[in-house]
């Protein structure tokens, strides 16, 4: 690999000679992983995600009544940040434009209730760029969430704010061969995210292609009802490619999408407004948009979510698959490929060696797609 | 202290005198105000529902708001060309036309602002876009420096008028000393917000259409021809209602512009044409669908079948020196240019571009009525600051509103 490049090119470290175990085989460009770096304090907040957990799960057990005077697990977290919170409001306040959120909440013949209600959703029209947030802040806009979830519906969501891990870049892989359409993976995917119903939002769509035509994408249907595997077709899934220089990323004019340390791409629901440039920007048709409400019924909400996956969006915001961060961060697999009867998707660390996916991309004829685009998509296919 | 009160007099003069005027100015506006009413009623039900009221979808997820969004940057850059010859060149035929021009530019600016705000899916967190108070992509995306520049244009082609008219309302000179910088500016900003706005479609690898380093250029051309047109039906207009003078070398040599604007658009269009259908690759495909349609889609074919032949006859009647002084046969060649144009940079550019999708999916998009009528209420919007503004400035030319002068307005009321 020469030393000079002229243009951006993702860097696992697979060319070079594996380095003495211990010290880390990625290369430095990516900036994917962060060994590099001096120490970062990132355990100490792990640790108290963790203790917050714990209080949720405490709770779960408890089954206590919201709105009950005495203080539950919940309401003493929430003490505990009052002091921040309230310098937030002071600094907000100048910017005062709805009033009837504030007006609730100095009234007080409203109810504790109504008056946390607006108090979280007045924090929340004006939070910050997650992406930007102290480890305090994104606990904080955790903790609202949860809170304001548990008052609305009486009921207890369990929320994550888990950062990337340093010495972790996550890549996919996709056995053409093995893949039969079956489809499985896309109804797992919309149910482990909490895609809307409505609309039948789906981030993975299955392409049917003809045997002996090679990849023709433009005359493979990718909405069939018919049943699988069909006679002389094979089957190709495509999804977001979490490219490693993402186009959708620097696109977008508030900083409200971006690539995580450990590859992901993804998006602060409330920071996007929804102009779709980053939708123009995907080569990959990797992206959705909420165009109405996203409804998901009640009973099958699920309810264990991560701040930048799969928590409840709104009207008007783009989202996308993000490999699952609520399970890939927790050391599970994404949903997909837990769903996949076949074995056809594989998915782990890049930067570990004995990874299978690293198997795949050191023994196998990978390929990516429209690699000429220079996007580095860490999404490979191969056949076996 | 009397700068500012003589300016607080020019507010309150203004406003009266807007309010003012003959049956058929007052007709005008109560006809774009109710359109402007069922806008924002159809705006009122996107809001609530979502922006899936309107066409557009997961495969074409830009549709009208956004070309007439690019169209209307052409027009707010195309009407400052007319400033270059009056202020600095002393040409004096253009002092009338360049006032208008630039309260056409104002008003377009505020359309432009108006869709792409009607474009958002959160209008609510706009004030993520705020530079300060929000995060800013700045340099990285190009709408962040559209924002930028749109904004700036704005500023600049509000505050030179009005510093002219201002002094004129006094009843003092203008100091060229002072306008002058600023309209030098404002030329090269218009050429700014338009190449950013055309690189904002062009820096996008995904979309082969829109891929093209004529896209900018040919932008401008387009640009130079459709502002000018409607500068020049414009100047019909307000030359039949109102007693302001307006000369026919005026108009002759803003016809010129048009005319060469729309001939090096022509030579540009031929320019494409010939690369996307000479030797046609994967990446012609949009281009394909735009003027044939593909596997029997075939949405946009009456649009661009309308725009191509006009934009030609207008081009070609305009080249003819005979036919283009005449000025039924000008005013007509105007007015076809402008819709051709408006086609043509319109939806015939935003469209394609995502037809066929990034795996070759042909999904068509048709405007429904909510977004129709949002369009033209914002449409009707532009109408009426224009008018208002093209009002006030025209009284204070004709010396009608004038500072420590009283009582003008009865001429107008009859
Ligand atoms: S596939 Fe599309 S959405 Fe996903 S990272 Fe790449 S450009 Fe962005
Ligand atoms: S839709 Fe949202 S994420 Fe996409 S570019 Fe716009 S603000 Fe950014």
């Amino acid at each position: 690999m020469g030393d000079k490049k002229k243009w951006f090119q993702l860097d696992l470290g697979l060319n070079k000679k594996q380095v003495v175990a211990g010290s880390c085989g990625c290369g430095k460009t990516s900036g994917g992983c962060g060994s590099h770096a001096p120490e970062p304090p990132k355990n100490e907040h792990t640790i108290s995600a963790e203790e917050f957990d714990t209080a949720v799960e405490q709770e779960l057990m408890e089954e206590t009544m919201v709105g009950q005077t005495r203080k539950d697990g919940f309401q003493q977290v929430f003490d505990v940040k009052m002091d921040r919170r309230t310098a937030f409001r002071k600094l907000t306040a100048s910017l005062l434009v709805g009033a009837g959120a504030v007006h609730t909440s100095c009234s007080v013949t409203a109810g504790e209730e109504a008056k946390e209600k607006a108090q979280i959703d007045w924090e929340e029209q004006f939070k910050g760029n997650y992406k930007l947030m102290t480890q305090e802040e994104k606990q904080a806009t955790v903790d609202r969430l949860v809170r304001s979830y548990q008052l609305r519906k009486k009921e207890n969501i369990k929320m994550s704010a888990t950062d990337a891990s340093k010495d972790v870049l996550f890549g996919y892989a996709f056995n053409i061969s093995k893949c039969q359409g079956y489809m499985d993976c896309v109804s797992a995917c919309v149910e482990e995210n909490n895609q809307d119903r409505n609309s039948q939002m789906q981030y993975i769509r299955i392409h049917e292609m003809k045997d002996g035509e090679g990849f023709k994408f433009n005359e493979a249907d990718d909405n069939y009802y018919h049943e699988v595997p069909a006679e002389g077709h094979f089957y190709m899934g495509t999804q977001c490619f979490h490219c490693d220089n993402p186009p959708c990323v620097n696109v977008c004019p508030v900083q409200a999408t971006w690539r995580e340390e450990d590859g992901l791409v993804v998006v602060d629901y409330d920071w996007c407004i929804g102009c779709r440039y980053c939708m123009a920007a995907c080569p990959y048709d990797g992206r959705r948009f909420n165009w109405s409400k996203p409804e998901v019924p009640e009973d099958e909400i699920n309810k264990n979510q991560h701040y930048l996956g799969n928590r409840l969006r709104k009207k008007g915001v783009m989202e996308k698959c993000t490999f699952c961060v609520q399970r890939s961060r927790a050391g599970k697999d994404p949903a997909c490929v837990e769903a996949c009867p076949t074995g056809a998707r594989i998915f782990g660390n890049l930067l570990d060696p004995d990874s299978t996916i690293r198997w795949v991309l050191e023994n196998k004829q990978v390929f990516r797609l429209k690699e000429d685009l220079g996007t580095e998509p860490k999404f490979w296919y191969f056949m076996d | 202290m009397g700068t500012f009160r003589a300016f607080r007099h020019m507010v309150k003069d203004s406003l009266d005198y807007i309010t003012h005027g003959s049956k058929t100015y007052h007709i005008w506006m109560i006809f774009l105000t109710v359109i402007m009413l069922i806008g924002m009623y159809c705006y009122s039900i996107q809001l609530d529902e979502g922006l899936s009221v309107t066409g557009m979808t997961d495969r074409v997820s830009w549709g009208l708001y956004i070309s007439n969004f690019t169209f209307l940057v052409g027009v707010a850059a195309a009407a400052v060309m007319l400033v270059m010859p009056t202020y600095v060149l002393k040409d004096i035929d253009f002092k009338q036309a360049v006032l208008i021009g630039e309260g056409l530019a104002v008003a377009a600016l505020v359309m432009c602002l108006a869709f792409v705000v009607a474009d958002m899916g959160g209008p609510s967190v706009l004030w993520h876009m705020i530079p300060g108070i929000g995060v800013f992509n700045f340099p990285n995306s190009m709408l962040a420096w559209d924002v930028i520049v749109l904004n700036g244009y704005l500023f600049i082609n509000i505050t030179i008028p009005l510093y002219i008219l201002f002094r004129h309302y006094q009843g003092k000179e203008a100091q060229s000393k002072i306008y002058i910088p600023g309209s030098i500016i404002s030329v090269l900003w218009a050429v700014a917000i338009h190449l950013v706005t055309a690189f904002l479609y062009q820096g996008l690898q995904a979309r082969p259409f829109w891929n093209n380093a004529l896209l900018g250029p040919r932008f401008l051309a387009s640009a130079f021809a459709a502002g000018p047109a409607l500068i020049i039906l414009v100047l019909a207009a307000i030359r039949k209602f109102s007693e302001f003078k307006i000369e026919d070398k005026t108009i002759s040599k803003i016809a010129m512009i048009v005319t060469v604007a729309a001939q090096i658009n022509l030579i540009m269009l031929i320019s494409e044409l010939f690369k996307e259908f000479y030797a046609p690759t994967h990446h012609s495909e949009s281009a394909y669908y735009l003027f044939f349609g593909l596997e029997g889609k075939s949405a946009l074919l009456p649009w661009i079948w309308t725009s191509i032949p006009l934009n030609i006859l207008a081009t070609v009647l305009l080249t003819f020196h005979k036919l283009r002084n005449n000025f039924k046969v000008l005013y007509f060649c105007c007015f076809i240019l402008f819709v051709a144009i408006w086609i043509e940079k319109g939806f015939g550019l935003i469209v394609p571009g995502f037809i066929p999708g990034p795996y070759g999916k042909i999904a068509e998009y048709t405007p429904t009525w909510i977004e129709i009528w949002v369009t033209l209420g914002i449409w009707a919007m532009g109408a009426f600051v224009f008018t208002m503004l093209a009002k006030t400035s025209i009284g204070i030319e004709l010396g009608k509103l004038r500072y420590k002068k009283k009582k003008v307005l009865e001429s107008e009321t009859a």
